[in-house]
């Protein structure tokens, strides 16, 4: 259990894929413009990775490694479009406000990578736990995003209104440009958090 | 015996050394102070010309700057060199690109984002890559297009009237319209050189901004030839390039109108972003010059100075890596 629990939780901070592992991080410039679509597309990405590691992992002894690449693919495609026909049928205003990035979470590096690192390599609970860690981490990383583009850059957050009445929103926040200064500070950030965790364990390593 | 000693004394006083031999006495705080110094007449001008909201909005501008300076200095426990003045000049010269009645957060976020994000991120003075004024303007421009555009006409008297910049109204209503505003040609040359005319606070007076470059060329701070030939590139461009077609353009206002002067003099010249051979600048000029005539004439926005420069500033390193002069005796 406490196995499952460190697979599990290294995704948050430890190796967070957009903040340390830099890997998705188109999605993360393009769909976090409001706290709603980030965590829409963030748990779509979570179900998705969780799935897949699973079937990864279910598969993974009758898969020549030749061609896993194209299997793992194949896998990807079918759960994101599971996923997507889902959203367009039951929330059809997320579906069109994520638009084109919905389907391309079939080439997210993201979930590629934890299907060649970790579930090809390992069995399916803990494949399945690796993946949905991942996906917590990457959801957490886009609300992170989101929140702070949605604050500044329109005065609301999930739809309401709490910055005071008369601040004026600052538009380079909802544009790229706003997206890449914050997501680069966020690394910078979260770089120091990793020191700080590290430093605290080799001290907890030397007493105990 | 007397002449020997005389000898050793003219020995103790030769220091043996490495290379460069030539000593200048200058500092960065001495550079810095006297560029802010010749920035004073168009400052004194623009407070006259728009009123206390100019003065506020420069305040607001180079002071936050300062203050933003020495906390992230403080933050990352670095020496806290606000005194060199840099931060001043960076924060001024932001306020001088701003429009006169911005609301006072305007100049403080662009400062911020000019000091801790364009500058110090980059690693403080020295490193950046971007003029961070320009990136302060550029993000503030970006957040808050109405505000950056809405040019208030304030003088000395109380009446106050929301009217166009002189680019302005050539973008939207065209040559002839410009030409009517002003009465006759040679009275809209006069009002762009005195600088009695609508714009952002400190690119009015064409006559102050020249005499302040001037003086930095002369003492050697700027070189000649980035200002000259971005100045001069607009004037050929836009001369070819004229409303009723070839030849037929109005190089004169051109060269006079917007933040033409204040950018080729105080903001292309920038010792760390711009090039550090003379053909560099050459290039660094040209190119800024050409892209600002592009906006000016092709783009979607009226005024282009800020962008041409910091696009230029991108490729500051490539120029300086192709115009690396010989080192001696390097060829064969």
């Amino acid at each position: 259990m406490k196995g499952l629990w460190k697979i599990f939780s290294k995704g948050l901070v430890v190796e967070n894929p957009i903040f340390v592992l830099a890997l998705s991080l188109c999605p993360a410039l393009a769909v976090t413009t409001s706290v709603v679509n980030a965590l829409a597309m963030g748990l779509s990405v979570t179900f998705v990775i969780s799935m897949n590691n699973l079937v990864v992992s279910i598969v993974r002894n009758f898969v020549n490694p030749k061609v896993r690449v194209p299997i793992y693919i194949t896998s990807i495609a079918t759960i994101v479009t599971v996923v997507e026909l889902l959203l367009q049928a039951f929330s059809p205003l997320l579906y069109k406000s994520l638009g084109i990035y919905l389907s391309l979470i079939v080439v997210f590096a993201i979930i590629l990578a934890r299907a060649e690192v970790f579930a090809s390599k390992n069995k399916p609970l803990p494949s399945f736990v690796d993946g949905f860690g991942m996906g917590c981490g990457f959801t957490l990383a886009m609300l992170i995003i989101g929140a702070i583009r949605e604050v500044l850059g329109n005065g609301t957050l999930l739809g309401y209104r709490v910055m005071w009445s008369s601040y004026q929103p600052a538009l380079i926040m909802i544009l790229a440009p706003g997206a890449f200064i914050l997501i680069g500070y966020l690394v910078a950030g979260f770089k120091i958090l990793n020191n700080y965790i590290e430093r605290v364990k080799t001290k907890r390593g030397e007493t105990v | 015996m007397s002449a020997e000693i005389e000898y050793h004394e003219q020995v103790s006083k030769l220091i043996v050394s490495s290379s460069p031999h030539m000593f200048a006495n200058t500092s960065i705080k001495k550079i810095m102070w006297t560029v802010n110094l010749t920035l004073l007449p168009a400052v004194v001008f623009a407070v006259y010309h728009f009123g206390l909201p100019a003065l506020q909005t420069l305040l607001a501008g180079s002071l936050s700057a300062v203050v933003f300076e020495a906390l992230t200095q403080k933050i990352l426990k670095k020496p806290i060199t606000v005194s060199d003045g840099s931060a001043f000049l960076c924060g001024l010269l932001l306020a001088m690109c701003l429009p006169p009645a911005v609301p006072l957060f305007v100049p403080i976020v662009g400062s911020f984002i000019a000091i801790v994000v364009a500058k110090h991120s980059m690693g403080g003075l020295g490193y950046n890559i971007f003029n961070p004024a320009h990136i302060g303007r550029a993000a503030l421009m970006v957040s808050w297009p109405v505000l950056l555009t809405t040019w208030t006409k304030m003088t000395a008297a109380v009446d106050t009237t929301t009217s166009a910049t002189p680019l302005n109204i050539l973008k939207l209503q065209g040559y002839d319209v410009l030409i009517h505003t002003f009465g006759s040609r040679s009275e809209m040359y006069k009002a762009l050189f005195f600088g009695f005319r609508n714009g952002s606070i400190g690119e009015t007076s064409v006559l102050l901004l020249s005499l302040g470059g001037l003086y930095l060329i002369c003492k050697g701070i700027i070189d000649w030839v980035l200002p000259l030939t971005m100045i001069g590139t607009v004037g050929i461009l836009t001369l070819i390039f004229g409303p009723h077609g070839f030849m037929t353009g109005d190089p004169i206002f051109h060269m006079m109108a917007g933040g033409l002067i204040i950018g080729a003099f105080f903001m292309a010249t920038d010792m760390v972003t711009s090039p550090i051979t003379r053909k560099g600048r050459l290039i660094f000029a040209a190119g800024a010059g050409a892209i600002t005539v592009l906006i000016r004439l092709a783009g979607g926005y009226p005024e282009g100075v800020c962008y041409s420069i910091l696009l230029m500033n991108c490729i500051t390193p490539l120029i300086d890596r192709y115009t690396q002069p010989e080192i001696y005796g390097g060829r064969k």
